[in-house]
């Protein structure tokens, strides 16, 4: 259940991030969600790849500093309280979230959540019968 | 080991004694020959019969760069071009360059000094020497060429660059003894890792690294990547080149081969020599000289000196690693500050590589320091809190160490411009302005 999240460091200067999505397009590679967190003079790029290694690889080769991160993938129904039911769980057992994103499409919603302990957060709520996304649907997202 | 014990291991007076009366030939040689010291020395009312002793060099004038500039290309050549065998000359970044010149003498001594700084590194005839310094205008690559065939080492002439054959032929011909620039040889390993090359399949026992200033941590980490004796050697083309002082495996200062150019210490600010154990800058009379024979030469390098006897048994005079360089020093906010001392940060950090980048700039009348840093692949969180505490504590890492604050800029891998030769780690704004 455990999904590998690709980051990449980039400078705040402008055409870097169409050379990481460059990268990725000719390679042939799909990118099935992302996000970008940024401060004064960097940000960091998240990308959800099917093929998050191969990315990595390339990415390195041109001088990127990049990682693979462990992230979970949460399937919430698209209606009110949706997302509050399934934070309320990691809430209520004390995992807290570094960061997440999401995306809707028409009757659920995907969330990618990033906690300290990955592993536990899947088990509380495949526990509590929440829907994950598995590695291998990555590009059914 | 030690090349020339005689010379190396001498009893101090009886070295000052052979100062002397070279230093004593040598200003007979300037007057005579050098039409700009003999005019000095006139203006002075020096004779060259006056000064006997290396206890009378403070007395005698001052050579600096300004005066190769202002006398080139030749014009401070004590011999007729006839005699000439070898001319190297410095880049020249700032107008014209260096030109220096060498007899045939000359060239033996040169060998001479290098057979010693490459003995004092354990390298024998049995070694392979990888000489990665550049060949062609620049002393290094040729001045350790020929001290090394003078001691019969398996000389690789590759010259600097070319980093992917560097590494192959180093494997394939087993060298044993790299030599380049401190910051060529942190770049080696980083290539050597990235291409995923263990440096167990190289027979690399010991590196002799100079032609820039560079840290203690520095020495560790390249000590620790490519599991050598890291030593550090120093030179400048103006005395000889490679050569002029060496360390020995017991890492405790270098070796200045006195018995060739007379080293002293003194204050940049009243020129006023130091006593031994004062920091200063480094002056050098190259008493044996033949071709450019210069007079107490300030170098600009500011170290220490040492005339105590070493582990090893020598006992010439020792300087501590150069400290820094006059005019690397940079004035921000009134704080003397040296690039190495950034260098010597970010190293004690465990997250951090040497790669930086220092930025002076002037805005409202203050000095600002902006320090960019490389975020490597192996240190990068994609936790924007965990890289912002990162760069909070380099910031106040500097703080703490140089006691003035500078702002800190994480930049991508391979943006700061790598050397092959001298590495730049400065770019101050401020000079610009008023040039």
């Amino acid at each position: 259940m455990i999904i590998k999240q690709l980051s990449v460091f980039l400078e705040n200067k402008s055409g870097r991030l169409t050379e990481v999505t460059e990268a990725i397009a000719s390679a042939n590679i799909n990118i099935s969600a992302f996000s970008i967190a940024d401060s004064d003079d960097y940000g960091v790029l998240r990308l959800i790849l099917n093929k998050p290694e191969e990315a990595e690889k390339i990415l390195k080769a041109k001088n990127f500093s990049v990682s693979i991160t462990d992230v979970v993938g949460l399937v919430v129904p698209n209606e009110p309280g949706g997302l509050h039911r399934a934070l309320s769980i990691l809430s209520a057992e004390g995992i807290s979230v570094e960061y997440m994103y999401a995306f809707a499409l028409s009757n659920s919603a995907t969330v990618i959540i990033r906690t300290e302990s990955i592993e536990q957060t899947i088990s509380i709520l495949q526990k509590n019968k929440m829907q994950l996304i598995k590695t291998s649907d990555i590009y059914e997202i | 080991m030690i090349w020339n014990e005689y010379i190396e291991c001498m009893d101090r007076e009886k070295l000052t004694k052979l100062q002397s009366e070279r230093l004593s030939a040598m200003l007979e040689r300037l007057y005579f020959n050098v039409p700009f010291y003999r005019k000095l020395f006139q203006e002075k009312g020096i004779e060259p019969g006056d000064i006997k002793s290396v206890e009378q060099l403070k007395y005698l004038p001052f050579t600096t760069k300004q005066d190769l500039r202002d006398n080139y290309p030749f014009g401070l050549f004590a011999v007729p071009n006839s005699e000439i065998v070898r001319i190297h000359a410095s880049s020249g970044t700032t107008g014209k360059p260096t030109v220096v010149g060498y007899t045939r003498k000359d060239i033996n001594t040169w060998s001479e000094v290098v057979a010693r700084t490459l003995t004092a590194a354990g390298a024998g005839k049995n070694d392979v020497l990888q000489i990665a310094y550049g060949y062609g205008l620049f002393t290094g690559g040729l001045g350790i060429h020929y001290g090394a065939e003078k001691i019969g080492a398996a000389v690789i002439p590759i010259s600097g660059g070319n980093t992917q054959r560097q590494l192959q032929l180093m494997k394939d011909f087993g060298s044993t003894i790299l030599a380049c620039t401190p910051s060529y040889a942190m770049f080696l390993a980083e290539a050597m890792y990235e291409a995923n090359m263990s440096i167990d399949s190289f027979k690399l026992k010991a590196g002799i690294f100079g032609a820039e200033p560079w840290t203690e941590e520095m020495r560790n980490v390249i000590e620790t990547s490519l599991k050598i004796k890291a030593l550090d050697i120093y030179g400048l083309s103006e005395v000889i080149g490679p050569g002029v002082a060496s360390e020995c495996y017991h890492q405790q200062g270098l070796h200045i081969f006195e018995d060739h150019f007379i080293p002293e210490v003194i204050d940049p600010n009243t020129l006023e020599v130091l006593p031994y154990g004062q920091v200063g800058e480094l002056v050098f009379t190259c008493i044996t000289k033949e071709a450019l024979p210069l007079l107490r030469y300030r170098t600009h390098d500011l170290t220490v000196l040492n005339a105590d006897k070493c582990t090893c048994g020598r006992t010439i005079v020792r300087m501590q690693k150069c400290l820094g360089r006059t005019d690397d020093m940079l004035i921000i906010r009134g704080v003397n500050v040296f690039p190495s001392q950034i260098e010597a940060v970010l190293l004690e950090m465990s997250e951090t590589r040497p790669q930086y980048l220092i930025i002076v700039d002037r805005k409202n009348n203050l000095d600002l320091m902006e320090i960019w840093v490389e975020v490597e692949g192996q240190f990068f969180s994609d936790e924007i809190k965990k890289l912002e505490s990162l760069k909070r504590k380099i910031q106040h890492n500097i703080e703490s160490t140089l006691g003035i604050s500078a702002s800190v800029k994480l930049v991508e891998p391979k943006t700061i411009e790598r050397s092959e030769g001298k590495a730049k780690r400065v770019i101050d704004k401020r000079k610009l302005k008023l040039g």
